[in-house]
Order: C-alpha cells, then sequence, then structure tokens
C-alpha cells in the first residue's frame, strides 16, 4: 500500500471501455492494508475483471463482513454501493439485497475467518439457494486484523508465525461449496492473477451462486516457513487443474487452439468459458468427481486451483421464487397494495 | 346449592389431550355462539407439543363484549383424564362440570360445590362407529352437540358452519351433522337443563374474527412488504405462513403469474433479519416475524441497522423466556430487549398492538416508519394477541394512501448538484437521504459501515464525526415521537386521582376491569401507550396524578423501567402490578388488585361526586 494518494487526474491517452470508462474509474479508496497483501492484488484483479467485461461500475453491489478482506471492497469500484456488514453475515445480506433487486451485480468479498469460522453457516446456507452472486473468499488461513490467530482453513499441522501448531482439521470452502450446490466453483491464487482475472471475470457472468476460494498470503502473520498460505507455499504446491479464457456474450472468439486442447462451456446469458486442461483427466462438469479430485490432491499435500466445477444450467434464487422481472423495489402501492375492496371481501370471509 | 345463572356471559373451559382433534371442535363450539350474533372471546391454551400433552381452550361468551380474559371457570368440559384433579379445582362454586362418565369415578373425584353433568361418551362412539380415528374425532362433535342441547346454542348456525366447512364433501358434511345430532339427542333426553344459557342478539355487528398473525401477515401485503425472511418459531410462525398464503392470492402478476414478493425461511434468525436488512439497504421493504429468542440472535444485527440507517421491520409476537422457556405461553416479557436491543447506544421504535385490528394497522405503518426513519421498527404483539382469534373492527384501507418511501435521493436530484451526505441532517430532524444502490454512475455511492465514518459515509474515527452521527441519531429518536401512534385515553367518568397505564394484549381485560371497578366506585382514569419512543402527553398524564399503576404480562416492570429511563417520570409515582404466569392477563387481577391497593392507600369513596 501506499499513503501518496494517487493523482485524479486521468492520463488521456488511458484506454476507455465499451462502456466509456478507464480502468482507473474503477479503482477505490486507498488500501490501508499491509504493503505486499494478497488481497490489494485481488482488488486489482476485481477491478480489472470488471473493466474487461464493461460493467458499469454503480451496477455492482459490493458486500462484505468484518476482517481485512472485508475492508477491501472500499478500495475497488468507489462509485458502486458498499456494505461492510456483521462478522461472518455477509451472505444473508446479500441475499436479502439479491431479492429487493435483481438487476445488479452482487460481489461478495470474505475471508476464512468470515465464512469458514464464524460464517461457517452463512456460507453453506448461501451456495443452497442459488443466490446470483460472485462470492469470493480471500483466504490466508489467519486472522489479520486481530493478529495472527488460526483460522479454520489452516492446515492440520501448519505453524504461525508464533511458532504454534494448528491442531484443528482444515475446512476446505471449495469442497463445501460443491456439497451445498454452488453451481460455479473454483479455487486461484492472488499470485496469480493471470489465472485469476479470467476466473472473477467468468465467475460475474455465472447466473447462480459462483465462488472463488482465493488463497491469499498475509504478508504480516502468515507468510513464514511452516504456513501452507505463504507465497512460497503456495507457488510451490499450486495444481493448476487449467487455464481459462472467458468470453463475453457480444466477443467474438478469436483465439486458436490446438485440437483437443480446450473444452468450451456456454454459460446462460451467452458467455462462453474456454478452458485450456493442463490435467488431462479433469472434468469440470463432473461434480462429483470435482469433489475427490481436490480431496485426493489435498491428501497430497496439492492445492488444486482452476475452475473446479460449473453448472452451465444453473438456476438462481429469483427464478426459484418465481418472483416478477422487476426488482421489486421498484413496485409501488400500485403494484403491492390490493386495495380496500380486495380487505372488504377478506373482512367478509372473516365472519 | 348455588347456582350460577347467566345469559350470554359465562367462560366455558375445554380441557383436552394435545392432537385428539378438539381444537377444531372447539372452535366450532366458539363460532355457532358468534353466529348467534353473541360476542365471544376464545383462547387455546397449549403446551409445546404435537400429541399427548394437555392442552386446554377456554371460551368467553360476553354480550358485553369484554374479549379480554375473565378469570375463573362457570363450566368445565373435562375431556383430559391427567388433568382431572386441576380442572375439577378450577370451576367457580355453583358452576358446572361436563365429563366423560363411560368409565365410573370415585366420588372424591368430585366437588359438592358444583353441578355435575356426566354422559358416556366413550360408550356411544364405541356403539356408533368401528374405526378408532372416527370414534375420537366424531367424540368432540358429539360433546359439541351434548353442549349445544345444554347450553341453548342454535343447532342450525352449527351445521350452517359445517356446510360451509365441508362445503363439496357431502360425505364428511353428513357424518358431523349425524354426530353432532347424536349429542343433541343425547341431551334433551338424558342431561338435567343447566342455568347458564346462550340466548341470540345482536351484539357481533360487522366486526371480524381473526388472530393477530393473520392480521399482520395482511398488513405487511397492505404496507408493501416484498420480502419476508424468518425462521420457524412459535408463537409467530403463523405470520410468515399467512403472509404467503395471502401473497399467492394478492400479490401475482395477473399477466404472468410471477410473484411480486419473495419469501425466503432462512437457517436461523442471524440470517433472516440480515436478508431483511439486506432488502431494505436495497430499496425493498422487507420484514420478519419472531419472538424472544430469536430477538436475542438478532441483535447484533439490528445494532447495525440502526447505526448503518437501514429500515427494517420486525414482528415480535412475545412469549415466555428464554430460550426454549415457555414458548406457547403468552407475556410482554421482551419490551426492553426490543428498546435497547444490541451493543453499543442504541434505541428502537416500538408499537404495541392491542388487537389483531391494530396487528393489520402497526405492520402496516411499521413499513412506512422504518423507511422514514430509516431504522428498525418493532410490531410488539404477544402470543395472546398473535395465535388466538379475537373480535375486532374489520380492517380499512384508504386507496388513495400512498407508500412513504422517506429521503431517498433520485438520480435526478444528483444530476441537479444536490449535497448528498449520507449521514448530514439537512432538514434539522435527524433524517439524512440515502441513494439506493445503483442509482447513479458517479455520484450517490458510498459504503455502508457501522458508527467509523463522517456525515458523508467516508471512513471516520475521529470523535467529533462519531459525537455529531450520535447527537443527530437522538434528533431523529425525537422526530420519531411525532410519528407514532398517539397513546389512547380512557377517561373515568369522575375526577379521579389514581391512573393505571397499560398497553398491548392488556387492553380488552382492562376495559372490562374498569368498568367493574367504576361500578364498585372506583373510578380510575386509564393512558393504553402504543409506541415507544413515548410522546410527552405520556408524562403529563402521569405528573397528573398521584398514583399511576402500571400494567404488564412481565416480572421486571419493563415499561415502567423504560419509563423512568426515558420519560423522565419519577418512579415514585409509578405502581407496577405484573401479570406473569404464562396466562392471559384477568378483568378479575386487574379489578383485584385495583381495588386493594386505592383501599391500602386509604381512600374510600364516600359520595360519587368524590371519587377514588
Amino acid at each position: 500500500m501506499t499513503y501518496l494518494a494517487k493523482p485524479k487526474l486521468h492520463h488521456p491517452s488511458l484506454a476507455k471501455n465499451r462502456v466509456g470508462y478507464t480502468r482507473r474509474d474503477y479503482e477505490g479508496r486507498i488500501s490501508t492494508l499491509c504493503a505486499g497483501c494478497g488481497h490489494d492484488s485481488i482488488s486489482a484483479a476485481i477491478i480489472q475483471a470488471c473493466w474487461e467485461l464493461d460493467i458499469e461500475p454503480h451496477r455492482v453491489a459490493k458486500l462484505s463482513g468484518i476482517g481485512c478482506s472485508s475492508k477491501t471492497p472500499d478500495y475497488f469500484l468507489g462509485n458502486s454501493h458498499g456494505f461492510n456488514t456483521v462478522h461472518g453475515r455477509m451472505p444473508s445480506v446479500l441475499t436479502g439485497a439479491y431479492l429487493a433487486n435483481r438487476e445488479l451485480i452482487y460481489l461478495g468479498v470474505s475471508g476464512d475467518g468470515d465464512s469458514a469460522s464464524i460464517g461457517l453457516g452463512q456460507f453453506a446456507h448461501v451456495m443452497r439457494r442459488g443466490v446470483n452472486m460472485t462470492y469470493l473468499v480471500e483466504n490466508n488461513g489467519v486472522y489479520g486484523l486481530t493478529k495472527g490467530q488460526f483460522s479454520a482453513t489452516a492446515d492440520k499441522g501448519s505453524k504461525s508465525k508464533k511458532g504454534q501448531t494448528n491442531n484443528d482439521a482444515p475446512i476446505d470452502l471449495v469442497t463445501l461449496a460443491l456439497v451445498m450446490g454452488a453451481t460455479f466453483v473454483a479455487r486461484g491464487f492472488s499470485g496469480d492473477k493471470s489465472q485469476l482475472v479470467p476466473l472473477i471475470r467468468a465467475a460475474l457472468a455465472h447466473q447462480g451462486a459462483a465462488v472463488i476460494d482465493i488463497l491469499s498470503p498475509c504478508i504480516a502473520f502468515n507468510n513464514h516457513g511452516g504456513s501452507t498460505k505463504s507465497y512460497d507455499y503456495v507457488r510451490e504446491h499450486n495444481e493448476a487443474v487449467n487455464r481459462l479464457d472467458f468470453f463475453p456474450q457480444r466477443e467474438e472468439i478469436t483465439a486458436e487452439y490446438g485440437a483437443g486442447e480446450v473444452t468450451e462451456v456456454r454459460q446462460h446469458d451467452g458467455s462462453v468459458v474456454r478452458l485450456r486442461k493442463l490435467h488431462a483427466d479433469y472434468d469440470p462438469g463432473d461434480r462429483i468427481r470435482a469433489m475427490s479430485y481436490v480431496q485426493e490432491h489435498a491428501a497430497r499435500g496439492e492445492v488444486v486451483t482452476g475452475l473446479l466445477y460449473l453448472d452451465s444450467d444453473a438456476c438462481d434464487l429469483h427464478q426459484q421464487l418465481d418472483t416478477v422481472e422487476a426488482p421489486l423495489n421498484t413496485l409501488g402501492a400500485a403494484e403491492l397494495c390490493p386495495g380496500l375492496a380486495a380487505l372488504e371481501k377478506i373482512n367478509a370471509s372473516l365472519r | 346449592m348455588q347456582k350460577i345463572e347467566a345469559v350470554n356471559d359465562f367462560v366455558v373451559k375445554f380441557a383436552n389431550i394435545n392432537g385428539s382433534g378438539s381444537a377444531s371442535a372447539n372452535e366450532l363450539f366458539a363460532r355457532a355462539i358468534l353466529r348467534m350474533g353473541v360476542p365471544v372471546s376464545p383462547r387455546n391454551i397449549f403446551p409445546s407439543n404435537i400429541q399427548g400433552l394437555p392442552t386446554w381452550f377456554e371460551v368467553r361468551v360476553t354480550e358485553h363484549g369484554y374479549l379480554g380474559r375473565r378469570g375463573g371457570v362457570d363450566m368445565m368440559v373435562a375431556m383430559n383424564p391427567q388433568t382431572w384433579d386441576q380442572d375439577v379445582r378450577e370451576i367457580d362454586p355453583g358452576g358446572y362440570l361436563f365429563y366423560d362418565s363411560s368409565k365410573p369415578l370415585p366420588r372424591a373425584k368430585f366437588r359438592d360445590d358444583i353441578h355435575v353433568r356426566g354422559m358416556p361418551l366413550t360408550e356411544i362412539c364405541n356403539q356408533a362407529y368401528s374405526d378408532a380415528r372416527e370414534r375420537q374425532l366424531f367424540k368432540n362433535i358429539i360433546y359439541v352437540g351434548a353442549l349445544t342441547a345444554l347450553l341453548d346454542i342454535d343447532p342450525a348456525e352449527i351445521e350452517k358452519l359445517f356446510g360451509e366447512q365441508y362445503k363439496g364433501k357431502e360425505k364428511l358434511l353428513d357424518s358431523n351433522i349425524q354426530a353432532l345430532k347424536l349429542g343433541i339427542d343425547y341431551g334433551h333426553t338424558h342431561l338435567k337443563p343447566i342455568a347458564i344459557k346462550v340466548e341470540r342478539r345482536d351484539c357481533v355487528g360487522d366486526r371480524i374474527f381473526v388472530d393477530g398473525n393473520h392480521a399482520a401477515a395482511l398488513g405487511c401485503i397492505y404496507g408493501g412488504a416484498t420480502v419476508c425472511a424468518w425462521y420457524p418459531i412459535t408463537p409467530s410462525s403463523s405470520v410468515a405462513e399467512a403472509f404467503q398464503r395471502y401473497a399467492q392470492k394478492l400479490r401475482v402478476d395477473p399477466e404472468t403469474g410471477a410473484h411480486r414478493y419473495s419469501i425466503v425461511q432462512a437457517e436461523d434468525e442471524l440470517a433472516s433479519i440480515g436478508m431483511v436488512i439486506g432488502a431494505g439497504w436495497n430499496g425493498a421493504r422487507s420484514f420478519t416475524a419472531t419472538s424472544g429468542p430469536g430477538i436475542s440472535l438478532m441483535s447484533e444485527f439490528i445494532g447495525l441497522a440502526y447505526f448503518a440507517e437501514i429500515p427494517a421491520v420486525l414482528i415480535n409476537v412475545q412469549r415466555g423466556g428464554p430460550s426454549t422457556g415457555m414458548p406457547t405461553r403468552t407475556q410482554q416479557a421482551d419490551v426492553l430487549a426490543c428498546a435497547y436491543a444490541s451493543h453499543g447506544d442504541t434505541r428502537h421504535v416500538l408499537l404495541f398492538p392491542e388487537d389483531p385490528y391494530e396487528c393489520f394497522e402497526m405492520s402496516a405503518q411499521a413499513l412506512d416508519l422504518a423507511e422514514r426513519l430509516q431504522t428498525p421498527v418493532f410490531v410488539m404483539s404477544d402470543l395472546d394477541i398473535g395465535m388466538n382469534q379475537r373480535l375486532c373492527r374489520p380492517f380499512t384501507w384508504d386507496d388513495s394512501r400512498s407508500y412513504d418511501r422517506g429521503k431517498v435521493m433520485t438520480r435526478e436530484a444528483l444530476d441537479a448538484g444536490a449535497d448528498f451526505g449520507r449521514y448530514l441532517d439537512v432538514d434539522g430532524d435527524g433524517i439524512p437521504y440515502r441513494t439506493y444502490p445503483g442509482t447513479h454512475p458517479t455520484k450517490g455511492g458510498y459504503f455502508t459501515r457501522g458508527t467509523t465514518k463522517n456525515a458523508y459515509a467516508g471512513y471516520s474515527e475521529a470523535g467529533a464525526d462519531y459525537i455529531y452521527n450520535m447527537q443527530r441519531l437522538r434528533q431523529k429518536f425525537e422526530t420519531a415521537k411525532s410519528l407514532l401512534p398517539l397513546p389512547v385515553l380512557c377517561a373515568a367518568r369522575y375526577p379521579a386521582r389514581f391512573a393505571a397505564l397499560f398497553y398491548g394484549s392488556t387492553g380488552p381485560a382492562m376495559q372490562e376491569a374498569l368498568d367493574t371497578l367504576a361500578e364498585q366506585g372506583i373510578y380510575i382514569n386509564a393512558l393504553r401507550i402504543r409506541a415507544f419512543p413515548f410522546q410527552n402527553e405520556i408524562a403529563d398524564f402521569i405528573a397528573s396524578h398521584s398514583k399511576v399503576f402500571v400494567f404488564e404480562q412481565n416480572f421486571d416492570g419493563q415499561l415502567t423501567t423504560l419509563l423512568v429511563n426515558e420519560a423522565g417520570v419519577n418512579p415514585a409515582n409509578l405502581i407496577p402490578v405484573l401479570h406473569y404466569d404464562g396466562t392471559p392477563i384477568t378483568a378479575r387481577f386487574i379489578t383485584q388488585e385495583i381495588a386493594e391497593r386505592v383501599s391500602r392507600l386509604n381512600v374510600r369513596p364516600l359520595r360519587h361526586d368524590m371519587v377514588a
């Protein structure tokens, strides 16, 4: 991070996207996180992904819980509405916001303490309901703001900065999301932007519950030897199953690939996810296989990254509830109030 | 032997076993009397159980229209051997015991000062029916038949009710009518008449018969709620369930069939209030229904909504606490928990409905208030109002009424250069403007947090910003007073030194008690509080009486505490009178408490123009 504000003046030659915004228009306030924090790389990836996707910044609602990760929505998309909710309960607030207005893009930002410890219940249930959102877990295995306690994603046997050993079994949010019915499940690494940006783009376009578990090393409390969430450890044990190219609906697919090298998945909104396989045996359309694959590799100490599961026919909460097309927050008394005549009929039925 | 004699003014209590199908038979009994133009007020006193435990159904028959619980029992319909002794004990001297005499009982099981009418119900059922379930269900209808004969209830009204209930199910209709006739015939031929009777009147008028939870749900429909998030908890579950049923009829797009509402049964109360707050933040009217334990779980979120200034409506159907507590018993024991819910310096708006009519009114009004004040608003119902059908004024709605969406800054206003400070007091009423997410590409966006903020929603831990915010919130709370329903005065016929304060479900019993006391020459001015924060009228009322009895259905005198804390009332002027056994407060309890205390205060009326 820097304490020096970036100049507000934009260079006139900065490229604009289709909706007329430069990349700088997607920035937020200056980060107050530690220099080198993985979370800042994720914020940069979100900025990049939104700019590339031609999303109007104010059409995104950013919601978070409590913790270092949950502070980050202030550091990107500065013209969007953001909501720093309570610890571990962002999913319910996001669900309510989504019910109120189905037309905005919902970005949930959380951490491993927020989602796997205090908020495990809400994390699981929001996946079950198919809320149309992109849920990013900035996972560093440690509580940063309270200075270095283990979180529930810390691996068994990993060591804290103070030398304590974690004896509890870790919670794998990717596996949990798969079990609970998330329809887009991925894992990324804050240190690999070329993998992360397309994952976020594809997740934003996904019309259902999309979750990306992003390993994001904590430079202050969890980047030492003995940690399994440090930059070095993740780089050494990263097993990317695929590389992703994402093509929004309107974009022509121009890149060329060798025969048999790629799989294409078309999503509900017409966008195309093109996957270059790195592991020949990996099929992101197979949820059951994805779960065992992730677990098999975890048992070998490998961290599987990439797009792990995608259900291109995802059904979201509003579809399930059969709500009207217009956002509920735009309906007025004319649409909502049945009026006196109907009330008198009800009165008559109660005599 | 003394004999209770009454026409259209008595209490019948049914003692049954939960899950035996008695509830619908007993309701039938109550409705038949209502259809004869005589007001009734039934109360279901039930256990936290689906089958097997004791349950009671108390029907107050009241030509005068006293809908509170009177206290005492004139006739006991004792159908539960488990509670026989207690049930027999409860009958007023000179009252009546109706029971199943199939199995002989020793003389010691009865009392000498009551009138006993036995009917071999099981025997009759066993002869008439071979199927076990039929024996059980029709036994209930048969005893309703016998009571019809004893009390002179018009059987044609019950047959009409059957006709409405079993429309298109002729077989069921016939078998029910047969069972009823079996009971009536037995009653006429074998049972000695009794001296409590129902006579046809025209005292019901256009009133409706409905429970408070259905009324609150309908209020949310009319008030424009589009998001309902809830978690099942007795006694509030039927609010959300009724909202669903009404919405399916009243909130469907006529062309597409799509829903103009959304309902989520959340995984717990934390999630349900979270959803309500998320929806409120995003500009939809939203509510949850819960009870005390739910309020406890929601508390952190309630504080966030208070400080982040997000509209939310909570319908709290109060029950006996804590935690599992007495989930099927009624209390007004969440007053303080709701008034001050959450950590930090928080204060919340409370509405106290008296009956289903006010449940409807106040739920709809709460949705307006929540958006006008940008804060959580509690509708403080309770089990007695929420889960019992009560006779009340018919619901009304002014079709010209529009929703008060509060101070929402639009895209046009932002384009016109309005100075948008999310937490800035521009009008002096403490209420800031808000924007809905997605309003404007470059203006009006802000980051919502608890208290680390300045008036423009920028991150700030500066003391001056915190103080500004807290003082503005206090100003907003002052503003609330002018928007809330005023207290209702029930003035005594003669100038009175003593007064009573009451709220919520105590209302109907209080009306009856005041009349009874006046007959005894004790005149009391009574004020029904309908909202918190308290308006000045309440402090003035207290100040103008030497002693004020505060009637509450809790142990701690919670409203009394709130009055002392928040209305600057001298505690010495207040005498809390508390009813907290989990049953609804009775008129007899109020009458007795006031009469005793007034006499202890050594004040005796000498003449009617010099009254207590």
